[in-house]
This record gives C-alpha cells, sequence and structure tokens, in this order.
C-alpha cells in the first residue's frame, strides 16, 4: 500500500475537502452578516428644501421646520428641526439661517415681535435677531445652518449633516 | 519547512496520540446508520454556530423580537440563510437523533456495557426536544405565542404540581416578557451547555467501549 493512494488517504482528502467547501460556504456569508451594518451608506447626509425663496421677505424672520428619519436596524427615529430664515438683502447667498435649537439644553426658542429677540422658555434665555446671545445661560450663539443654496425652482435647501 | 513547523508543534502538544486513540479507532463492519450519531454531532455544531450568529441582531424582548428578526430576514447580509439554516436544522436534528436512537435500538446495541451510553442518549433526546420548545417560542408571532401557551398549559396538567410547573416555565401565571426571557435564557445557555456536557459523556463512553458490531445469528 505504501506510496499509492489509500483508501485511508482518500477518505481524509475527502474529508478535508467538503469540510473546506462547508467551512467557506458557512464563514464567507457568516462574515458578511456580521459586518453588514458597517457596509451601509449611512443616510445622514443631504440636502433638505425648506422655504420657497419668494416666501421670504427682506428683514423679517420666517419659521421653517423639517423632520429627519434615522433608520437604526429595526427601529426608526424622526427628530424635527426647526429655524428661521433672515434675509438680509436681495442676493440669495445673502442670507441668514438659524436653528431654533437653544445652545444652552436644547429646547426650542422663538422669536417675539414685541421684544425683539429669540426668547427661550426653559431658562428665559434671549438671542438677538442674528442670534447673539444677549441674556441668559447659553454659552454661544445660536447655531447657524452655513451650508444652503437655491434651486432651480427657487426653493432654499440646506444641507443636513447628522449631529 | 512544514514538516519542520510539524514536528515542532506536535513535539510540544502531543496530538498524534490523541488523534490515534480517538479518530484512528478500529471500528466494526458499519453501514450508513452508524454515522447517524455523527450527523447529531454534526447539526449540534451547526445549531451552535448559527444561533451564536442570530444573538447578534435578535433581541429577545416583546417589543424587539419579532422586529429584529424581520430585520435579520431582510435587512441583514446573509440573514436569511443564517436563520434558514438554524431553523430548518433544529426540525432536521430532531429527526436525526430521533433515527439515531431508534437505529441503537433495532441494532440492540443498548446492552451491557453500554447501559449508560443508551441513559444519556435519552437525557440528549430531552435536551434537543428541549432547544426545540424555547426556541420555537423566540420568534414571538401568533404562532410561537399560542403554541408555547398550549405547550405550557400541558406541563400545567400534572397533577398537584401542575400549577407550579405552568408558574415556574413561564415566569408567572401568563406568557409574558419574563417567559420570553427565561426560555431564551435556558436555549441559549442552560440547554446548550447541558448538551454539550451529555455529549461529552457521552463519546466518551463510546470511545472507552468501542462500537457495537452487528448481532450475529447466533447470538
Ligand atoms: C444530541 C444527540 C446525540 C448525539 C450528538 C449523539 C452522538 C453519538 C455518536 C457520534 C455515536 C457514535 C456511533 C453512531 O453514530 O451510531 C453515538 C452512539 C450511541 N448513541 Fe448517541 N447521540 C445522540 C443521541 C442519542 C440518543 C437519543 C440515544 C438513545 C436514547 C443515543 C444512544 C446511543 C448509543 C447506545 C450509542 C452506542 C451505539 C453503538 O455502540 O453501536 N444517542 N451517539
Ligand atoms: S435650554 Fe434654553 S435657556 Fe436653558
Amino acid at each position: 500500500m505504501s506510496g499509492s493512494f489509500s483508501r485511508r488517504d482518500f477518505i481524509k482528502a475527502a474529508t478535508a475537502l467538503i469540510g473546506g467547501v462547508i467551512g467557506a460556504a458557512l464563514g464567507v456569508p457568516a462574515i458578511g452578516y456580521l459586518v453588514d451594518p458597517a457596509l451601509r451608506a449611512s443616510a445622514k447626509e443631504g440636502w433638505v428644501p425648506i422655504l420657497k425663496l419668494e416666501d421670504v421677505p427682506l428683514g423679517k424672520l420666517i419659521p421653517f421646520s423639517f423632520t429627519r428619519v434615522q433608520v437604526n436596524g429595526w427601529e426608526r427615529t424622526s427628530t424635527t428641526f426647526s429655524g428661521y430664515v433672515l434675509r438680509k438683502s436681495e442676493d440669495p447667498k445673502d442670507m441668514l439661517i438659524l436653528n431654533s435649537r437653544c445652545t444652552h439644553l436644547g429646547c426650542t426658542v422663538n422669536w417675539k415681535e414685541d421684544a425683539q429677540a429669540f426668547i427661550c422658555p426653559c431658562h428665559d434665555a434671549k438671542f438677538s435677531k442674528e442670534g447673539a446671545v444677549l441674556d441668559g445661560p447659553p454659552p454661544r450663539p445660536l447655531d447657524r445652518f452655513e451650508e444652503f443654496r437655491v434651486n432651480e425652482a427657487g426653493v432654499i435647501e440646506l444641507f443636513f449633516k447628522a449631529g | 519547512m512544514w514538516k519542520k513547523a510539524y514536528e515542532w508543534l506536535e513535539e510540544r502538544l502531543g496530538l498524534k496520540a490523541l488523534y490515534d486513540n480517538l479518530l484512528d479507532r478500529p471500528e466494526p463492519k458499519g453501514n450508513w446508520w452508524n454515522t447517524l450519531g455523527s450527523a447529531s454531532l454534526f447539526l449540534f455544531v451547526i445549531q451552535g454556530l448559527t444561533g451564536i450568529f442570530l444573538t447578534v441582531y435578535y433581541t429577545p424582548s416583546p417589543d424587539h423580537a419579532y422586529d429584529s428578526i424581520q430585520y435579520i430576514m431582510n435587512g441583514v447580509a446573509f440573514g436569511w440563510l443564517i436563520r434558514g439554516i438554524h431553523h430548518w436544522g433544529a426540525s432536521l436534528m430532531i429527526i436525526i437523533v430521533f433515527v439515531h436512537m431508534l437505529r441503537v435500538f433495532v441494532t440492540a446495541s443498548f446492552k451491557y456495557p453500554r447501559e449508560l451510553t443508551w441513559l444519556i442518549g435519552i437525557g440528549l433526546l430531552l435536551l434537543t426536544l428541549g432547544m426545540g420548545f424555547t426556541g420555537y417560542l423566540l420568534p414571538w408571532h401568533q404562532m410561537a405565542y399560542w403554541a408555547t401557551t398550549v405547550g405550557t398549559q400541558i406541563a400545567g396538567s400534572v397533577p398537584f404540581l401542575g400549577e407550579f410547573i405552568l408558574k415556574a416555565l413561564r415566569g408567572g401565571p401568563d406568557l409574558s416578557a419574563l417567559t420570553l426571557q427565561r426560555f431564551f435564557a435556558a436555549h441559549i445557555w442552560m440547554l446548550p451547555a447541558g448538551l454539550a456536557g451529555l455529549i461529552g459523556v457521552h463519546l466518551y463512553l463510546i470511545i472507552k467501549h468501542g462500537e457495537s458490531h452487528y448481532p450475529s445469528r447466533d447470538e
């Protein structure tokens, strides 16, 4: 028997081969299954339409809001964002888009015409028309949506990033 | 090169002696029916592996169990494959273990000195059925819910102790989050640990006694 390919050797080789095939047929999908969430493109970023340019008169604060849906596995969380647009001149680039999330602890501020300020209902913070802190605990001015554009249809869009 | 590495390892591990004794042992002339124990073992390993992978996404809570399984089926790459193997493998394992037992019975291999092997085998069959019973609830859909309701009710019909057994199985008088959680614990920790232990003793006994040969006419 020595030197030739014995029945034993055949069984061993066949076991190794079949075992390898089964191992690969299971192992490769298993790796894909494990790392799958890391390979999904997150749909967090993108241009979001907020208001028509023609609906925003010069010098007046106009409120807007939009909702983003975050999908994690089988859970969907929708978060609503809101803010104000202020056009400072005819130039569509000359716009200020404020986030109405208070920079203190995140309550939603409201523009009060009589006070000429954004008032936060939670701890009485006051912000100016351009978002500067006038009074109260907030550590910094209201956040701005810096990246925006006006599309061909005349709609103001802002670029939304997660966070 | 390979030979050198092999010899270096072998000198320290000494696995060849194990291999010669455990896998290179003499076998009586048998047939395909003699492979069913190994088939059971193979299925146990496959169920263990696919089960571990399922727990990466499965969530044993009434709020999430159903959705997490839908997600495995439709949202995760190869989720359908992993769950499919585990799902069909479960039924197949029960059938194979049962037929393995039948062959041991038909060839009268349960006789001296293999009575213990047989008794442990009964434990293995019960634990395997327990795996099926506890696993069936985990998807938390209507069928699972009602099957477990009825199954635990049957266990609850035992005289005197019935109500206690029912409550112990369900973790209370009704099917609840507690039921799902304890079925999950049993399914992934307790029953597999029991199976692994008994399989170890089962295999030890098989190697110790060698496999029985088929009874001949004069026996
Ligand atoms: C998880 C379930 C089980 C596993 C993994 C398993 C595994 C094995 C293996 C690998 C063998 C070697 C010979 C053969 O394959 O026929 C064997 C033999 C044996 N099994 Fe099982 N078994 C299981 C369930 C059972 C059950 C339910 C019984 C009976 C109640 C049983 C009784 C026996 C006996 C008596 C032998 C010795 C047969 C002989 O020496 O010819 N086993 N088992
Ligand atoms: S959250 Fe606005 S002032 Fe505290």
